[in-house]
């Protein structure tokens, strides 16, 4: 039997892993593994095999191309090592000059979304609208849906998570581990409380 | 003077200042109808017309209309689920800690959201509108253009040519019956027409029929038939009994009848 003779032999996840390279250079938002598997028309679990090795080629330090895994799915960006680089050539309107307001509602719609203005607003003690607005208009929060009352609800979206460089919502630090010093605050208002004549 | 005689004419409300109270007490008028500029308004009017300030019944209506503004406050609020001030001190400073602890528990999220955006600064990406295509509905077999071209070539070709060759009749000459039955009545006296053509095609037989008239027009046979589709007869004329045939006549043929 003949057979072509092959002096280099190459993995057969190659043609593959080229596909989703080509995938990803074009995107201009992170992939899902299902995405890149209906794309490429292979399975799921060969498109995970293939992107552990494009991981490897693109790991920060090797490539000036990083493959990320962010927001629920793969990207490439620029390298850290680039990015003095980049930051002349390139503006970042989506984060640039966030507010305190504006990172305290985003972290009420973060862990509590999807919520209201209200909800917003009764948790910081001020009206939300023009910092919600704002957010919108970044495209960090969306609108979803409407509560009981009527009042439109808003959640965070992905683009939220790949800024923050988020794989997902569940790398939030835990909400018990915040707010530590609970005990503390409640200590104090215990004090006010005796202090004053009854 | 006394306030809870205060008269008042509002928008929603005509009467005096207690009967507004009373009304709003037994939710027979909603408190957000009850514009509260316009009771101040008419009380600042009402204490102008007197000389001396009336302390009491600035205190007295002081009182009165910041109930009225407290009900109206809790009416345009209803959601507010936990009113602090119906609750006794110590669980006041337990709900006012919840939500202290929540504000704080949020702000150190906001705080490492922060830190986060700090840290991620040196990360740049693509940003941009990402026009995904359609899924397509189905997926399409790959199609061979080639086929195609052999389908649209096959559809393009010149059918042949139909023949009309069949449509043309073609007669044999009358004259050639003509002389063929000359000859038969040299060597016969008569015979039937019907024997003689049969075999013959059709046009031929009419053609043979034709020569017949033309024989028994120039005068040279008889005809006989005993009765309709009986056989025809065929006898050679007796001499002097037939009338010459007119000159010209021979002319003519199976077209022009």
């Amino acid at each position: 039997m003949e057979r072509p003779l092959r002096l280099i032999t190459t993995s057969p996840l190659d043609d593959l892993a080229r596909t989703l390279e080509a995938l990803l250079v074009v995107a201009s938002q992170p992939l899902s593994v299902e995405e890149l598997a209906d794309a490429a028309e292979d399975d799921s679990a060969r498109v995970e095999e293939a992107l552990e090795l494009l991981a490897g080629r693109y790991e920060e330090g090797r490539s000036g191309i990083v493959l990320e895994h962010v927001a629920g799915g793969y990207a490439f960006r620029a390298s850290r090592d680039a990015a003095t680089a980049c930051s002349r050539l390139f503006e970042r309107p989506v984060e640039r000059g966030l507010s305190q307001a504006a990172l305290e509602t985003l972290a009420v719609i973060a862990y509590l979304g999807p919520c209201s203005r209200p909800d917003v607003a009764r948790i910081r003690g001020v009206a939300a609208d023009s910092v919600v607005a704002g957010l919108v208009e970044r495209g960090l929060i969306a609108e979803s849906g409407r509560d009981e009352g009527g009042a439109i609800r808003y959640r965070v979206t992905p683009l939220f998570e790949r800024v923050f460089g988020l794989e997902s919502l569940s790398e939030l630090p835990r909400l018990d581990d915040l707010g530590g010093n609970a005990e503390e605050i409640r200590g104090r208002l215990e004090a006010i409380a005796e202090r004053r004549p009854a | 003077m006394h306030v809870r005689e205060l008269e008042l004419d509002l928008d929603a409300f005509e009467g005096p200042f207690d009967l507004l109270l009373t009304l709003v007490l037994r939710e027979e008028l909603q408190p957000r109808d009850v514009d509260v500029a316009d009771v101040v308004i008419a009380f600042v009017e009402r204490l102008a017309e007197r000389d001396a300030l009336d302390l009491d019944a600035c205190g007295e209506f002081l009182v009165l209309v910041g109930a009225l503004l407290e009900l109206k406050a809790r009416e345009l609020f209803p959601d507010e689920e936990v009113e602090l001030g119906d609750l006794d001190p110590e669980e006041a400073a337990e709900e006012l800690a919840r939500r202290l602890e929540e504000f704080r528990r949020m702000k150190e999220a906001a705080g490492w959201l922060s830190e986060r955006l700090e840290h991620e600064q040196d990360r740049f990406f693509r940003l941009g509108p990402a026009p995904l295509a359609p899924r397509a509905e189905r997926r399409i077999a790959p199609q061979q253009p080639e086929a195609l071209v052999l389908a649209m070539r096959t559809l393009a070709t010149e059918p042949p040519e139909v023949s009309l060759a069949h449509m043309g009749l073609r007669f044999p000459p009358v004259a050639q019956f003509v002389e063929r039955f000359r000859s038969l009545l040299r060597r016969r006296r008569r015979f039937d027409f019907e024997q003689e053509v049969a075999g013959l095609p059709r046009v031929e037989q009419a053609v043979a029929f034709l020569a017949l008239l033309e024989l028994r027009k120039s005068g040279e046979i008889q005809i006989e038939q005993a009765a309709p589709f009986a056989p025809i007869r065929i006898a050679r004329a007796e001499e002097g009994t037939t009338q010459p045939a007119e000159e010209g006549d021979s002319s003519w043929n199976a077209r022009s009848a």
